[in-house]
């Protein structure tokens, strides 16, 4: 009787639970179809192509299979690795000003003062300008003939003459990062501020009254609590910045002499410019595998820090 | 007051003005560089203030004409505000039902769909462009808007699902129990009870795959050249390409472009604000 009655329970259980996963994938399905065919199918295929042989510029040749040749030439070619370096530079210090100013605003932005929530409005502006605009925008205030930070910086008598600001290597890396930085410090600050503001107030009085001075307040209370958004942040950000195209397009075109040219541009020359999408498609493919390692290992490094 | 408070109060006001000018200044430049006449902005040494503000470029945009810069970049705008509102609808309809799907059921493959969701948005999308384009080709879709509409609503909506996955993961699931006991059905409960309580969570994540689909770039440059099709980023892009420009008339190209997200974001900066917040939190 009690076998039975079991049993019959944990029918029922299982029946529920298929019912579930119908309903569940019947809700799913306009997106899955979506994305599969979208994004899936053309991934299976672009990973094929990779595989090939195939040059536009070389019908004659047909698209024999290679094997991993197209990712051993990519491999083997320092242009690869100066583009893989140059975007590893220009992410690494654009991440680390953007969450520098992303937190010391937000920190400011948490205090009472007058004209607080104007400067909250006003400090959300860069983010929402379109990243094109934000390009050429920079592009027009460092143009060497006519731009206005030359225009200032001489008329306020710290340089002499006009500067090429994007003509030298140096240079137009530093405005490439400062683009970068503009446009997306604003998201680190306000995702910082909502996590803050999570924070009672009482916590802080009572580290006051223990004596805690503005550092050990920072990193005891206001770190651990703001610390998981500023990951997921960190790792969408890290993302983003690997990927970083349209700045590069339209504010130097990889120039002068490839300062700025990074792995996407890299890929994109490859596949849009010298129509070899066999090696394109090998370059995408090197640069997901990245993407991957880093969510992986910024994914780990959250899960760890919350045992 | 005491001293230090007074000297605190004064290094706040300074930081905030500083961080203020930082944000504020380059779009007012470009603003001030719209409605100054190309000859001053050409003129050295650069006057700061325009002796003669003129709107000319922003009539010409809007009214001119003919197929001249204006008449073609007002086409842009219009291109661009059909696919981001098209791709915006699609996205948030179709996503906010597996949204509901990942954040309430468990079911079979609910944390594949939920990491293949993740992946598909940090995918670069060069690596899909070859043979999408080939896919395009063949539905004869190259340079058209709706080759865009249909790529964009595949990479703008796993955004979508995370996003109102974490609005709906923060809605009690007492109250859906409740209108279930009461006999409601689970679609019935997901229109009824979830999507007028997460109404603000849905306007905020329509609100940021518009942004996502105005400012795509990539795409739009590889599937769309004529200006029949065209979005605002490619008119900006080749604006600044081109040799002999009016300064002015791309500033002006600028702001439009960017008035409407920067509005959209002011006016519903709270819900922008949770929006974010609700993509940002993990698992």
């Amino acid at each position: 009787m009690k076998r039975i009655s079991k049993y019959s329970q944990r029918q029922t259980v299982q029946e529920f639970l298929n019912r579930e996963t119908t309903s569940a994938w019947f809700l799913m399905l306009p997106s899955f179809v979506i994305i599969f065919g979208l994004v899936g199918y053309p991934l299976i295929q672009a990973f094929v192509l990779s595989f090939h042989f195939h040059k536009v510029t070389m019908p004659n040749l047909g698209h024999p299979f290679v094997g991993f040749k197209n990712y051993l030439s990519v491999l083997s070619d320092p242009y690869f690795w100066s583009s893989f370096q140059r975007t590893a530079l220009f992410m690494a210090i654009s991440l680390v000003l953007i969450f520098i100013i992303g937190i010391l605003v937000a920190h400011l932005l948490n205090k009472e003062f007058v004209g607080n929530k104007l400067l909250t409005t006003v400090v959300i502006i860069p983010w929402a300008i379109p990243i094109t605009v934000n390009a050429m925008m920079w592009k027009w205030i460092f143009n060497p003939s006519y731009g206005s930070l030359n225009a200032l910086l001489t008329q306020l008598g710290i340089i002499s003459e006009y500067q090429a600001w994007l003509s030298t290597p140096t240079s137009a890396m530093g405005v490439l990062i400062l683009c970068d930085v503009w446009k997306n410090f604003p998201l680190v600050a306000i995702l910082t501020l909502a996590a803050m503001k999570t924070i009672p107030n009482s916590l802080y009085e009572a580290a006051v009254v223990d004596g805690a001075n503005g550092w050990q307040i920072f990193w005891k209370i206001t770190l651990p609590v703001i610390m998981p958004s500023l990951m997921v942040t960190l790792i969408l950000r890290s993302v983003d910045a690997f990927k970083v195209f349209d700045t590069v397009y339209i504010l130097t075109s990889g120039g002068p002499y490839d300062a700025t040219k990074t792995i996407a541009y890299f890929g994109y020359l490859e596949t849009f410019k010298y129509l070899d999408f066999g090696r394109g498609a090998a370059i995408a493919f090197i640069m997901t595998l990245f993407i991957g390692l880093l969510a992986f290992g910024y994914y780990r490094l959250l899960n760890h820090g919350n045992n | 007051m005491n001293r230090r408070t007074s000297w605190q109060s004064v290094s706040v006001y300074f930081t905030a003005s500083i961080v203020g000018l930082f944000a504020i200044v380059p779009p007012i430049w470009l603003f001030i560089s719209s409605i100054s006449t190309s000859s001053q902005l050409m003129e050295l040494p650069l006057k700061w203030i325009p002796r003669e503000p003129t709107f000319f470029r922003y009539f010409a945009i809007m009214f001119e004409k003919g197929n001249g810069s204006a008449a073609i970049f007002r086409q842009s705008v219009f291109n661009s505000t059909i696919v981001a509102v098209i791709v915006t609808l699609v996205s948030v309809s179709a996503g906010s039902l597996a949204a509901y799907a990942t954040s309430r059921m468990r079911f079979k493959g609910r944390v594949e769909i939920l990491f293949t969701m993740l992946f598909s948005y940090m995918l670069p999308p060069i690596i899909i462009l070859i043979p999408l384009h080939v896919i395009m080709g063949n539905l004869g879709l190259i340079d058209s808007r709706l080759s865009l509409i249909i790529i964009y609503c595949a990479l703008i909506l796993p955004f979508a699902v995370w996003t109102l996955r974490g609005f709906f993961n923060t809605i009690p699931p007492d109250l859906e129990d409740a209108a279930r006991i009461d006999g409601c059905s689970r679609l019935g409960a997901f229109f009824r009870v979830m999507l007028p309580l997460s109404l603000p969570g849905l306007s905020a994540t329509s609100l940021l795959c518009f942004i996502l689909s105005w400012e795509e770039f990539l795409i739009a440059l590889v599937f769309t050249s004529s200006p029949a099709s065209k979005t605002i980023p490619v008119a900006i892009a080749e604006f600044t390409h081109r040799y002999q420009i009016d300064y002015g008339f791309m500033a002006a190209g600028g702001v439009i472009a960017a008035i409407i997200p920067v509005v959209l974001s002011l006016v519903f900066q709270k819900g922008l604000i949770t929006g974010l917040t609700a993509g940002a939190v993990k698992e």
